[in-house]
This record gives C-alpha cells, sequence and structure tokens, in this order.
C-alpha cells in the first residue's frame, strides 16, 4: 500500500496522521506539500486537521484549491482511498469531493472533548467489518463541526448509505446528528470531524481510530 | 473598477452567529428585531473599465472561491471608478 499525508500551511495533524497510518497499517507514509501539482498514484490519502490558511474565507477553502487538490480529486474519483478528519473533512467538502458544508458550531464555542459515535453506514473499506451500531469513542476538537446538508441532499446520503458515522450527543449542532460522510465511487473517501488518528495508543486516551483505519488492510 | 461582492447564508441555513446577535439585541430590550442576518463583504479593485466584463469576472470569482454555493448566495455590484 501507498500512502501519502498532504501538508497545508496552517495543517497541525499532518504527523499525527501520518504516524497513525505507520503504526496501524505498516507503511511507509510519504509528506507532499500542497504546492505540488503532480503526485504519483496512492492508494491512501490522507487530508489533515488543523487550520489551513487560518480557517480564512471559510474552513477550507483556500486549501481546497490548492495545486495538490487537483490530483486528490482526480485520484479520489479514480477509487483512491482520502482520509479527511476535522479541516480535511472541510477540505473535502469545499474541493466538492463530499456533499454539505460545515459551519460555526451551534453553541458557537471551540468543543474539545471525546465524543460516542456510532457506526451506521459499514459499505466502506473504512468501516466493513464493523457492526452496525457500534459506538467509537473519538476526540473532537473544532469550531466549525456543523454539518450543513439540504433535505435532498441528506435523503441521498441516507438513501445511500453513506452516513459513516452520528454523534450519539450532537455537540455543534450537525444535520441529522451526522459526524462522518462517505464518498467517491467506491465510498473510498471519507470525511469526518472527529479525530482517528488521535486515538490509535492506550497513552492517549483511546484506540478507538484504529477501528476505521484497520480495515484498510484489507481494501 | 470597484465590485462589491456580498455573501449571505442560503435562506434555510441556521446562522449560529446571527442567532447570538438577536439574542444579545433582546438581551438589550431591543425587542422589534425580527430577524438578524450576517452578511460579508468583499470589495475588489479591478483593473478593467467596462462594468460587463467586470461583471462577469466577479461572478466567476464567486463560482470559483469566494461564496460555497451549498450554503452560501453571493450577489454582486460594480460601483463606479473608484
Amino acid at each position: 500500500m501507498r500512502a501519502c499525508v498532504v501538508t497545508f500551511p496552517g495543517s497541525n495533524c499532518d504527523r499525527d496522521l501520518a504516524v497513525a497510518f505507520e503504526r496501524v497499517l505498516g507503511v511507509r507514509v510519504d509528506r507532499v506539500w500542497h504546492k505540488r501539482t503532480r503526485l504519483d498514484r496512492y492508494d491512501l490519502i490522507g487530508i489533515p486537521g488543523g487550520f489551513s490558511y487560518g480557517d480564512h474565507l471559510r474552513p477550507g477553502a483556500i486549501a481546497a484549491r490548492s495545486p495538490v487538490m487537483q490530483e486528490v480529486v482526480r485520484q479520489a474519483n479514480d477509487g483512491a482511498l482520502v482520509l479527511g478528519p476535522c479541516n480535511g473533512f472541510q477540505i473535502l467538502t469545499e474541493a466538492g469531493l463530499l456533499p454539505g458544508a460545515l459551519i460555526r458550531n451551534r453553541g458557537l464555542a471551540f468543543v474539545c472533548r471525546r465524543v460516542d459515535l456510532v457506526v451506521e453506514g459499514t459499505d466502506s473499506p473504512y468501516t466493513r467489518g464493523l457492526e452496525r451500531g457500534r459506538t467509537l469513542r473519538l476526540p473532537i476538537a473544532h469550531h466549525d463541526g456543523g454539518y450543513v446538508v439540504d433535505d435532498e441532499g441528506l435523503r441521498r446520503l441516507e438513501g445511500e448509505g453513506r452516513i459513516a458515522l452520528r454523534y450519539k450527543d450532537n455537540p455543534n449542532g450537525s444535520t441529522a446528528d451526522i459526524a462522518g460522510v462517505l464518498g467517491g465511487p467506491r465510498n473510498n473517501v471519507l470525511g469526518l470531524m472527529p479525530h482517528p488518528e488521535r486515538a490509535i495508543e492506550p497513552l492517549l486516551g483511546g484506540v478507538d481510530g484504529r477501528a476505521l483505519l484497520a480495515p484498510l488492510l484489507a481494501a | 473598477m470597484q465590485a462589491r461582492v456580498s455573501i449571505r447564508f442560503k435562506d434555510g441555513v441556521l446562522d449560529p452567529e446571527a442567532a447570538a446577535i438577536e439574542g444579545a439585541l433582546r438581551g438589550l430590550g431591543f425587542d422589534g428585531v425580527r430577524g438578524v442576518r450576517r452578511v460579508r463583504v468583499i470589495e475588489l479593485d479591478l483593473d478593467t473599465n467596462e462594468p460587463e466584463a467586470a461583471w462577469a469576472s466577479v461572478e466567476r470569482m464567486c463560482e470559483r472561491l469566494l461564496a460555497n454555493p451549498v450554503i452560501e448566495d453571493a450577489s454582486v455590484e460594480i460601483l463606479k471608478e473608484g
């Protein structure tokens, strides 16, 4: 498996994501600067959390127009695994790889804590083998995690089984408690506000993040 | 030539910041406020002096970057020579 993690100015979870890929999947991870216009073919591409471009204009908006993202979109549409936690989720929606958008948390405050998530869509390389209804406990840390999608978009997501995770106790006002969304031709793109890469070692308070990464070995 | 782009949430997108402003106004005793909308304004200085070319160009900027059509509407005004 060939894996990379893209770094934008203001990314701050890029190393965490690369280490998570290395530890859980046993792969070597290339680090890719966002200015790259050509990208080798990868099986797994990480779009990390952080505050790319200081969240200017809209979170993820400017990163989504980075040169490298055209390549990421192309490879995603070609079936490559693309995982975007937190700011990565915002970037993937801004790039049009996932439906909807993320706006300021309903309660207006930055939310930083562990939350319980319910696994829903299990037809994806990330959630295959997980039991539908299983609870995962993952950390969140965001100010703009309110997922917005219109009624038609929500019906489509639900009908196609593309809601990967829902919050048990909605921390940010997301539509229909949605925490993670699948996209791409074979549900190969996963965007989510929680941070699986921050939950792969007991020392860091949990290992449930491994549950979303380990299935990729069979993908 | 200058252009002004006004970007606001589409109807149906609940803006928590606007709701907070509305709540604060009520708290100050301004009971007559029935709605609050936040509008982001971006002003652009453009090379061209042709209004139609300016308008078309700024519309493309809105589609490509300035607004997110999933949640926002943008309106463009072309201002007099600035």
